[in-house]
């Protein structure tokens, strides 16, 4: 067998990742964001940090989550042993809580009293506004009208934190204008306030940061099925929007040669132009919001519009990491469709009594697909990156039986 | 020479400041943005910022986000912002025309490609909004040999180290951002300006324009006080969206430019 490279020291010092990555923004954010590269290289050595991370993961957001064997979901498909890495079990109800507690910990070693974020399903829009709530923050949320509308819950949830909600009417008003409106608040207020990205793009050093802070996750993971199994598993999969539950999931193990990962991208209603947000399908090389990857545009270089039933995965860009690992054929990538997606919403809710987000119910519908192609003597773990709750009225307008 | 080089000595040679006017290209229509350049030479404005529209422009306020979505909407390229260019140039249009624009849409269109194709048109020089010196190594070179000038940013917010990088590799003029912000209108200016301009003239010969936020004759005043010029973009650009279809759109939008430029044309 051919020796590999270890995949390490990624992002460079200049926050790239072979071709992608780096930092693309005005001039404004260009020290305040070295500033939080250094802060951050700080804190990832610093053990004191790192315990405080750890206690409130423990005690706040309620980790470890279990690593779930599905025995009748793997009995149903016949094939692989399937596992559920269960992130929806946590405080607020989706991976997105770790990555803001990491945010938030650094925002108060900033000594920032402010917080700002953009969302999409209003999962991280949810988890800022409980941290900023924990620890007494301003908190501001940027939602597109579109996403606040099919999210409607979770905008209430927001409020109910004491964050303030605002709706970004520009654009197709969903997650990308959500980004642009929340960078122009912090290019505004960058004395005073610390942005939390939510996913794993942007510009550097945030697909570093938050893939750190989510690899929590497949640190566990990896512990939990060497326990129970006595092995490294043989697949992996998440999905991809951003790409931030994936890539804590794949980071772990990325030096594992055996283990086979790959990322689900929303296949929409087809992948025609501007009917789905498969990046890998349709996106080429570009700059969007910080950072340079694959992003679906036209000719001229104008943003395509995108569709995915799940708000969280309806994105232009794909967190620049996924492009270098894809490229480095280290992780391959695939799309599930809306209706895929739903009948994996319903699938995993009648078989395994568990509702997945939207968003995780994509790698569901490839575990659908792929689970039963494997042997039985197989395993694979799926990040179960949030439950379902906040979807159920936007699921009920596409299952049309269930009346 | 390079025509904002010849411009702005010019200028210093007879002691006045410049006014710089910002639009969007293709608001409205290509054809409205070529004459629009045509009245603000004949105006007496000193060199025109293009916009070059963009779908995501996350550091300007709401006015241009409107004209952006405009001039997309009528169907701007930046080819055709390129053709309207050189057109202007064979009419005889001497006034310094610089490229304001994301990096995307020339990223797209292929780096190289651009800047042979701009230099032809008779481009003077291009601003990134999103492309800082540290990404910016091969494309400032392949417009230094080209003739091309990389106009770059300083805002309140660079600390002296990073200035001395980006005085550097600018050309033409530096573009000092008079505040933390997006691009918009507002009532008064952001203190500190002449500080922040002392430390740049510490660092660099380089004309120095002020921009983001002017929209008064009054300020335009002050803001060129402290430098060698002024940017103005919002409140042009707010005229030409409401003058929409209107005839003499031109005429009355160069009209706005004259007063706004007033203060610089009868002081010396």
């Amino acid at each position: 067998m051919k020796r590999q490279t270890p995949y390490r020291g990624y992002p460079n010092r200049t926050g790239h990742f072979g071709p992608y990555g780096g930092m693309f923004v005005p001039e404004t954010l260009m020290t305040p964001l070295h500033h939080l590269a250094e802060e951050y290289d700080r804190v990832r050595r610093d053990p004191a940090f790192q315990k405080e991370f750890d206690y409130y993961l423990r005690e706040y957001a309620g980790r470890p989550t279990p690593l779930y064997f599905a025995e009748r979901l793997t009995r149903e498909l016949g094939g692989a042993k399937i596992y559920l890495k269960r992130e929806d079990l946590l405080h607020t109800g989706a991976h997105k809580i770790n990555n803001a507690l990491g945010q938030v910990l650094l925002a108060r070693r900033m000594k920032k009293p402010r917080v700002i974020a953009e969302t999409g399903a209003g999962q991280h829009g949810v988890a800022t506004a409980t941290v900023a709530a924990m620890f007494g923050l301003e908190c501001v949320v940027y939602m597109g009208a579109v996403d606040a509308e099919r999210q409607a819950l979770n905008v209430y949830r927001m409020k109910l934190l004491g964050a303030e909600v605002r709706t970004v009417k520009s654009g197709q008003q969903t997650l990308k204008e959500a980004i642009s409106e929340a960078m122009r608040d912090w290019v505004t207020n960058v004395r005073t306030t610390h942005y939390i990205l939510g996913s794993a793009l942007g510009s550097h050093p945030y697909p570093m940061m938050v893939r750190d802070f989510q690899s929590v996750l497949g640190k566990e993971a990896r512990q939990q099925i060497l326990k129970k199994e006595g092995r490294l598993p043989d697949l992996l999969t998440a999905c991809v929007g951003g790409g931030s539950n994936a890539i804590g999931l794949f980071y772990p193990f990325v030096n594992d040669r055996s283990v086979r990962m790959v990322g689900v991208e929303a296949g929409g209603m087809n992948l025609k132009k501007g009917k789905h947000a498969a990046r890998f399908a349709g996106g080429v090389l570009g700059v969007l919001q910080g950072t340079r990857t694959f992003v679906l545009q036209d000719q001229d270089g104008q943003i395509a519009l995108t569709h995915s039933v799940s708000a969280g995965l309806d994105y232009a860009a794909v967190g620049p990491e996924h492009s270098w690992l894809r490229e480095l054929g280290r992780a391959e990538y695939t799309s599930a469709t809306d209706q895929e997606a739903l009948n994996g919403f319903q699938t995993l809710s009648r078989i395994e009594g568990i509702i997945p987000a939207l968003e995780s119910s994509h790698a569901i519908a490839y575990t659908i697909a792929q689970a039963p192609k494997m042997k039985k003597s197989k395993i694979m773990i799926v990040n179960l990156s949030g439950r379902g709750d906040k979807d159920v009225v936007e699921a009920s307008k596409h299952i049309k039986q269930l009346g | 020479m390079n025509r904002i080089d010849r411009h702005f000595t010019a200028l210093r040679k007879t002691g006045k400041k410049a006014f710089v006017a910002y639009i969007t290209a293709g608001d409205h229509s290509l054809d409205v943005t070529a004459s629009l350049v045509r009245e603000f030479e004949k105006s007496g404005v000193d060199a025109v910022e293009l916009g070059v529209p963009f779908s995501d422009p996350l550091a300007d306020g709401a006015v241009n986000q409107s004209a952006a979505d405009r001039a997309l909407r009528s169907g701007t390229s930046l080819a055709g912002i390129l053709r309207t260019v050189e057109k202007l140039r064979r009419e005889g249009a001497q006034i310094p025309l610089i490229l304001f624009t994301y990096f995307n849409p020339i990223h797209r269109y292929g780096l190289k490609r651009f800047v042979t194709d701009a230099a032809k048109a008779g481009v003077d020089g291009v601003l990134y909004l999103d492309l800082p010196p540290e990404e910016s190594g091969e494309c400032l070179d392949l417009m230094e040999s080209a003739g091309l000038h990389a106009i770059h940013l300083v805002s309140p917010t660079t600390p002296d180290a990073r200035l001395a990088r980006i005085v550097r590799r600018a050309r033409g003029f530096i573009y000092y951002v008079s505040r933390e912000g997006v691009t918009g209108m507002q009532s008064k200016l952001q203190g500190g300006i002449a500080a922040n301009v002392a430390r740049i003239r510490r660092c660099t010969k380089l004309p120095l324009v002020i921009g983001f936020g002017i929209s008064t004759p009054a300020q335009v005043k002050s803001a060129a006080s402290f430098a060698d010029g002024c940017v103005v973009g919002s409140v042009i650009v707010k005229r030409i969206g409401e003058l929409q279809g209107k005839p003499g759109l031109a005429r009355q939008v160069a009209a706005l430019v004259r007063r706004l430029a007033a203060p610089l044309k009868t002081i010396s």
